[in-house]
C-alpha cells in the first residue's frame, strides 16, 4: 500500500545515496585544496571556477582508464572486494540520523525521521558493518595475487581489527551516559544546554571517550597517521596495487564515504547531532551538516600534518595504549554515572 | 507466520549438514567450519526456543555459545597452524603419529 | 513468511556449498553469506541484538580469523585428478561419502522428527515481542552472572592457548 510516507522514505533513501555519492566527490575536493593551502600551494585551479569541477575531471579520467586484471588473480574474488567495500561504506550510514524529524512542511502526516533505517541498536549496527568492511580489503590483497597487495591487505586488515576494540570500548562509553542504542535517542538526550551557556554535548562529558573514537576512527579508515598499509612510498599502494579505472574508484569512494560515516556518528555522539542555538528544529541538519564538515577538516589536517606511523608501532599503540585508555575510561564512565545518578 | 516447528526444521538440517560435513571431508579448516555451522544450528534452536516462551534466556545462551565458539575455532586454529608447520599437510590422515 | 523462506534457502544452499567447495577461501566467503542469513532468521525471531552480534562476533572476527589462517597457510586450492589418485583428496573416499551422507540424512530426520513431536506447545509463537537490550542486560548480570564471568576466564585461557600453540619454536 503506497502511502505518502513509503514515498517519502524512499526518496529520502535516494537522497541519502546521492548525497554520499556528492560528498565523497566533494571530498576529493577539499582534501586537494586543503593540502595545497597547509603546503602552501594553490592546488586544483584550472578546472572550472576556482578548481571545483576538479572531481569532475578526475571521475572521468577514472572512467577512461583501462580495467586490468592481472592473469594469476581469482577473477571472481578481485571482482567482489571493491563491491564488498563501497557497498558496507554505504550501508554503514544508513542507521545514521541526520535531522529531526519532520513533516516536510505539512506534506505528510506524520513526521518523517531523517534516517533511512531506524533500528533501536543502530549503534551496533554501525560497528558490525565496520566489521565487515575489512573483508573487502582481505579479499582485494589476497585475490590480487601480489605480494606487496598480499602484505597490504593482512596488514590493513590486523589493524583494523585491533581498532575496532578501542572503537566499541569508545561507544560502550557513550552507550552508559546515553542509556540507549539508538543513535536518535542519544542525540535527543543532547538538546538542550547548561546553565544557557554550555550545550549538552557528551563531548564535555567524555572528552577522552571523544578523543579515542576519533583516532579510532581514523584508524579504522586506514588514513593518515595510520595509513601505513597504503603508503606508497613503502608498498606501492597497498592492498590496490592491482586495481585501476573503475574499481580503484570504488575503493577510493569506499574509504571517503567511511570517513563521513565516521565523522557523522561521531556528530550524532559526541557533538549533540542536529541540535543548536539560533535555528528551529526542523532546519538542524544544517548544524548537522556543519559539525560533521568541521570534524572532516580536522581529519584531512591530521593527514597533511602528521608522519606515518610505522606497523609495529601502529600496533603497539592500538594494543598497549589506546586499549588500556579505552577501559579506563569506561570504567571512569561507569563510576561518574553511577555516582551522579545518570 | 512461521512456526516454532519450522524453525526447528531448519535447524535440524543445518546441524545435519555440518556433521555431514565433519564426515566427509579431509580438509582440517573445512572440518572446523562444518562445526562452525553446527554451533550455529543450535543457537538457532535456542532463539526459537526462547521466542516461543517468550523468555530472553534464549538469547542469553546464544551468547555464551558464541564465546565458546570464538574460544574454541581460536585455539583449534592455532592447533591447525602448528601442525601444518610440523607435516605441510592441512588432511587429517597424515596425522597418525598416535596409532598403535 | 516468505522471509524465512528466502533466508533459509540461502542459509542451507550456502552451508551445503561450504561443504562441497575444494577452495577453503570460497568456503568461509559462504558461511559468511550463511551467517548473514541467519542474522535475518534471527531479525524474524525479534532477537535485533542477537542478529548483530551475529555479525560482529561470527561475521566478523571467527571468519576474518580463519580467513586469515586459510590465506597464511596458501590451503591447496584445485584438487586434480592425480591428487585423488594420490589419497590426498580433500573428500574422502567414495564409501565414505555416501556413508556420510547418509548418516547425516538420517540425523536430520531425526532430529526433525524428534523436535516436532514435542508436546505441549501448538508450535506458533505468542504475540509480543520478548525483550529488549535492557532486559538481556538484566538477566546477564543477574541470573547468569556466574557464567559471565567464567566465560571472561574462558576467553583469557583461548588467548593464551592461541598465542602458544601458533608460536614458533625458538632457534
Amino acid at each position: 500500500m503506497v502511502t505518502p510516507l513509503l514515498l517519502a522514505q524512499l526518496g529520502l533513501t535516494l537522497f541519502v545515496f546521492v548525497m554520499l555519492l556528492n560528498s565523497a566527490a566533494l571530498m576529493v575536493y577539499f582534501e586537494r585544496k586543503l593540502a595545497a593551502f597547509l603546503q602552501q600551494r594553490v592546488g586544483p585551479y584550472l578546472v572550472g571556477p576556482r578548481g571545483l569541477l576538479q572531481p569532475l575531471a578526475d571521475v572521468v579520467k577514472l572512467m577512461f582508464k583501462e580495467e586490468l586484471r592481472p592473469r594469476a588473480a581469482d577473477p571472481l574474488l578481485f571482482a567482489i572486494a571493491p563491491i564488498i567495500s563501497a557497498t558496507a561504506a554505504f550501508a554503514a550510514f544508513a542507521v545514521v540520523p541526520f535531522g529531526a524529524e519532520t513533516t516536510l512542511f505539512g506534506l505528510l502526516r506524520e513526521p518523517l525521521r531523517l534516517q533511512v533505517a531506524d533500528v533501536n541498536v543502530a549503534m551496533l549496527v554501525v560497528f558490525a558493518i565496520a566489521s565487515m568492511s575489512v573483508y573487502g580489503i582481505v579479499l582485494a590483497g589476497w585475490s590480487s595475487n601480489s605480494k606487496y597487495s598480499l602484505l597490504g591487505g593482512l596488514r590493513s586488515s590486523a589493524q583494523m581489527i585491533s581498532y575496532e576494540l578501542s572503537y566499541g570500548l569508545a561507544l560502550a562509553s557513550v552507550l552508559l551516559l546515553g542509556n540507549s542504542l539508538s543513535l536518535t535517542d542519544i542525540v535527543n538526550r543532547q538538546a538542550g544546554t547548561w546553565g544557557g551557556v554550555l550545550p549538552r554535548w557528551f563531548v564535555f562529558l567524555q572528552p577522552i571517550g571523544f578523543l579515542i573514537y576519533m583516532t579510532a576512527g581514523i584508524a579504522e579508515t586506514n588514513r593518515a597517521p595510520f595509513d601505513f598499509p597504503e603508503a606508497e612510498q613503502e608498498l606501492v599502494a597497498g592492498y590496490h596495487t592491482e586495481y585501476s579505472s573503475m574499481s580503484f574508484a570504488m575503493f577510493f569512494l569506499a574509504e571517503y564515504i567511511n570517513m563521513v560515516t565516521v565523522s557523522a556518528v561521531a556528530t550524532d555522539l559526541f557533538l549533540g547531532g542536529w541540535h543548536g542555538p539560533f535555528l528551529p528544529a526542523s532546519l538542524g541538519w544544517i548544524w548537522f551538516l556543519v559539525k560533521v564538515a568541521a570534524i572532516l577538516f580536522v581529519y584531512i589536517w591530521i593527514r597533511w600534518t602528521l608522519p606515518r606511523y610505522r606497523y609495529d608501532q601502529l600496533m603497539h599503540f592500538g594494543w598497549k595504549v589506546l586499549l588500556p585508555a579505552a577501559v579506563v575510561n569506561l570504567l571512569a564512565t561507569a563510576a561518574g554515572v553511577l555516582y551522579f545518578g545518570g | 507466520m512461521p512456526a516454532l516447528a519450522d524453525y526447528l526444521v531448519l535447524s535440524s538440517i543445518l546441524f545435519a549438514i555440518g556433521a555431514a560435513g565433519v564426515f566427509v571431508r579431509r580438509n582440517l579448516i573445512t572440518i572446523l567450519l562444518s562445526i562452525e555451522i553446527m554451533l550455529n544450528a543450535v543457537n538457532l534452536a535456542f532463539v526459537a526456543f526462547g521466542r516461543a516462551l517468550g523468555a530472553a534466556d534464549g538469547q542469553i545462551i546464544v551468547f555464551f555459545v558464541m564465546t565458546v565458539a570464538a574460544a574454541e575455532a581460536a585455539v583449534g586454529l592455532a592447533i591447525v597452524i602448528a601442525l601444518f608447520r610440523h607435516r605441510e599437510s592441512l588432511d587429517p590422515d597424515s596425522f597418525t603419529a598416535l596409532k598403535g | 513468511m516468505a522471509l524465512f523462506y528466502v533466508f533459509g534457502a540461502i542459509a542451507v544452499v550456502a552451508s551445503l556449498l561450504v561443504i562441497a567447495q575444494h577452495n577453503p577461501v570460497y568456503s568461509v566467503l559462504l558461511l559468511i553469506a550463511s551467517f548473514g542469513a541467519l542474522s535475518g532468521l534471527y531479525v524474524l525471531l525479534d532477537a535485533p541484538f542477537v542478529a548483530v552480534i551475529q555479525i560482529i562476533i561470527y561475521a566478523g572476527a571467527i571468519m576474518v580469523l580463519f580467513l586469515f589462517v586459510v590465506m597464511l597457510l596458501n590451503a591447496p586450492r584445485e584438487e586434480t585428478e592425480e591428487d585423488l589418485a594420490r589419497g590426498l583428496a580433500t573428500l574422502a573416499a567414495p564409501r565414505v561419502r555416501t556413508v556420510g551422507a547418509a548418516l547425516a540424512a538420517a540425523l536430520a530426520v531425526e532430529l526433525s522428527w524428534a523436535l516436532t513431536k514435542s508436546g505441549g506447545e501448538s508450535g506458533s509463537f505468542p504475540g509480543g515481542s520478548v525483550s529488549s537490550v535492557a532486559a538481556i542486560g538484566r538477566l546477564l548480570y543477574t541470573d547468569y552472572a556466574f557464567a559471565f564471568e567464567v566465560t571472561s576466564v574462558l576467553i583469557l585461557v583461548a588467548l593464551l592457548g592461541a598465542v602458544v600453540l601458533a608460536r614458533r619454536e625458538a632457534r
